[in-house]
């Protein structure tokens, strides 16, 4: 085939018959998506009014209220560290599982990503609701509630960090006549250290986010009053919850990115 | 002693890396094994402490049978042979310590191991082993702080402190500079004398080889070509090795024809 030394394309035409089309079915798509939501345009229209009357409403925020809420505050705080804890105990076993030069065998392999995909596809709200039905309404439920959701997460993560490791180092460590155990808390667990730690302090810091809505279904924490003042219209309580729950999550947000810096 | 016989190995892509290799290593020698890329070097020392599983054919060591040992057996049996790497294989966030002490792990409970409990006799050694490679004083520096020399010293060590019956060093000197290199393979040749064990050596710069080692075993093709001293690793020796019986005149002449006739298509084809 002999061709134009001065002409290049980067796609052909067949490529670019099938780029075209595949940009007219995304526009399709979000189309139809749009249109079916049956959008009540008249809400959009009134919508800057009604937020101007809620924020009147809330504005000047309870100062007077934040002392009775620092205990629900609290016990967000602790649900999140308690419900990341519990998840990393079972996630770390899970990710030697998941991850495929450590998993025994192939049905463990599988059975480890199982784990990984059921527990993240279900969200906080729904466990929540689940153990609120079976532990009944409390902290308990919420701290089992953000663990569960958690292990997927930080399992899958601390797994992809062990499929990462040096190879060589862990050859030099069976090598020397060391039992697979050995291998691993010498040669593996040294590896994924920064990964772990990082991991867990991004994971509780999405954790203390979750913690502050999980009271709506009754799991405990800060959510439990918010519902309450939002269900008695006392709006300038609601916006000091609101400013608490923002102040948290700040926080928590520094000394994760501290910590996860830390280690690196 | 070391007896390997008859070691083959074919990989599940049907590369058949050994061909019926068989050799002897004892005393206090030291044995290089040269030939070009993929000749089967990192697959013969590898087989040896089967961190690569042998196809057939038996290796003995102190007349031990290793090749259908057990795992709990293979793992005693590993203590006695002590390895070095090409890329040194250090457990890079560990202490230049820890990285030496783990060549104990085999003799350790894994409880142990995790406390970093060692046996007081083993850390005296590890200090002494520490200053006979030369590394006083990093001991608790981290394994990625130091240079690539200093690095291959602690992989020496690592393997050192096994008290091994052999050393198996699988191209030790390739990611190092010639003077490093130089440095590493003394203190190799060393060893082997002060602690009367047999050093296998996987080297491809033969100039390095034809200094230190006392043998050389030439590997072509997955084939032992050449077995001997030093010394009478003469020209044709290393024709066969490297270039399959064809001398380096013969080599290059049939290159520089092939490079004419490429030349002539060339020409032919432009018009």
């Amino acid at each position: 085939m002999s061709s134009n030394p001065e002409s290049w394309e980067r796609f052909d035409r067949r490529e670019r018959l099938i780029r075209f089309f595949m940009l007219f079915a995304g526009l399709v798509i979000i189309v139809a998506a749009w249109r079916a939501m049956e959008v009540n345009y008249g809400y959009a229209i009134t919508a800057p009014v009604e937020l101007a009357d809620l924020f009147s409403r809330m504005y000047p925020p309870d100062v007077g209220y934040s002392t009775t809420i620092t205990g629900a505050l609290l016990e967000t705080l602790n649900i999140s560290i308690l419900g990341t804890a519990l998840a990393i105990l079972m996630a770390i076993p899970v990710a030697f599982l998941g991850a495929s030069n450590t998993t025994p065998n192939k049905a463990t392999y599988l059975f480890g990503k199982f784990i990984i995909s059921f527990t993240r596809s279900v969200n906080v709200i729904i466990w929540a609701l689940i153990f609120v039905v079976v532990f009944g309404p409390g902290a308990l439920a919420g701290v089992l509630a953000i663990a569960v959701r958690s292990i997927g997460f930080t399992a899958k993560l601390i797994a992809e960090a062990i499929e990462e490791i040096d190879k060589g180092s862990v050859e030099a460590v069976t090598a020397v006549g060391a039992s697979q155990l050995d291998v691993l808390i010498y040669g593996i667990v040294p590896q994924i250290k920064p990964a772990f730690i990082s991991v867990t302090t991004l994971r509780w810091d999405i954790n203390v986010r979750a913690s502050t809505i999980i009271g709506f279904v009754g799991a405990g924490g800060i959510g439990v009053p918010l519902q309450t003042e939002i269900n008695y219209f006392n709006w300038e309580a609601v916006l000091t919850i609101l400013i608490a729950i923002l102040g948290l999550v700040l926080v928590s947000e520094a000394v994760s990115a501290y910590l996860r810096k830390k280690v690196m | 002693m070391l007896e390997v016989t008859e070691l083959e190995k074919t990989y599940d892509t049907g590369d058949r890396a050994l061909k019926s290799v068989s050799f002897e290593v004892s005393g206090n020698e030291i044995v290089a094994i040269i030939g070009p890329s993929g000749a089967g070097k990192s697959t013969l020392i590898r087989s040896i402490n089967r961190l690569t599983e042998p196809t057939g054919g038996s290796i003995t060591l102190d007349g031990k049978e290793l090749t259908d040992l057990g795992q709990s057996e293979l793992r005693n049996a590993r203590r006695d042979m002590g390895m070095i790497f090409q890329e040194f294989n250090l457990v890079e966030r560990l202490t230049v310590m820890e990285n030496i002490l783990s060549g104990r792990l085999g003799y350790l409970s894994t409880w142990d191991a995790f406390r970093r409990n060692f046996p007081p006799e083993d850390i005296s050694r590890a200090r002494e082993i520490l200053s006979r490679v030369n590394l006083d004083g990093v001991e608790n520096n981290r394994a990625d702080e130091l240079s690539g020399g200093q690095r291959q010293r602690v992989g020496i060590a690592r393997a050192v402190i096994q008290r091994p019956k052999i050393l198996l060093a699988d191209e030790p000197t390739s990611a190092l500079d010639p003077e490093t290199s130089r440095e590493v393979m003394n203190l190799l040749t060393d060893i082997a004398h002060e602690d009367d064990i047999p050093v296998i050596i996987n080297i491809h710069e033969v100039d390095l080889a034809i200094e230190h080692a006392d043998r050389i075993i030439g590997l072509s093709n997955g084939e032992v070509v050449f077995n001997g001293s030093a010394d009478k690793l003469d020209e044709e020796a290393r024709d066969e090795i490297y270039r399959g019986g064809e001398s380096l005149e013969q080599k290059q002449m049939a290159s520089s024809e092939a490079e004419t006739n490429i030349s002539d298509a060339v020409v032919e084809r432009g018009d």
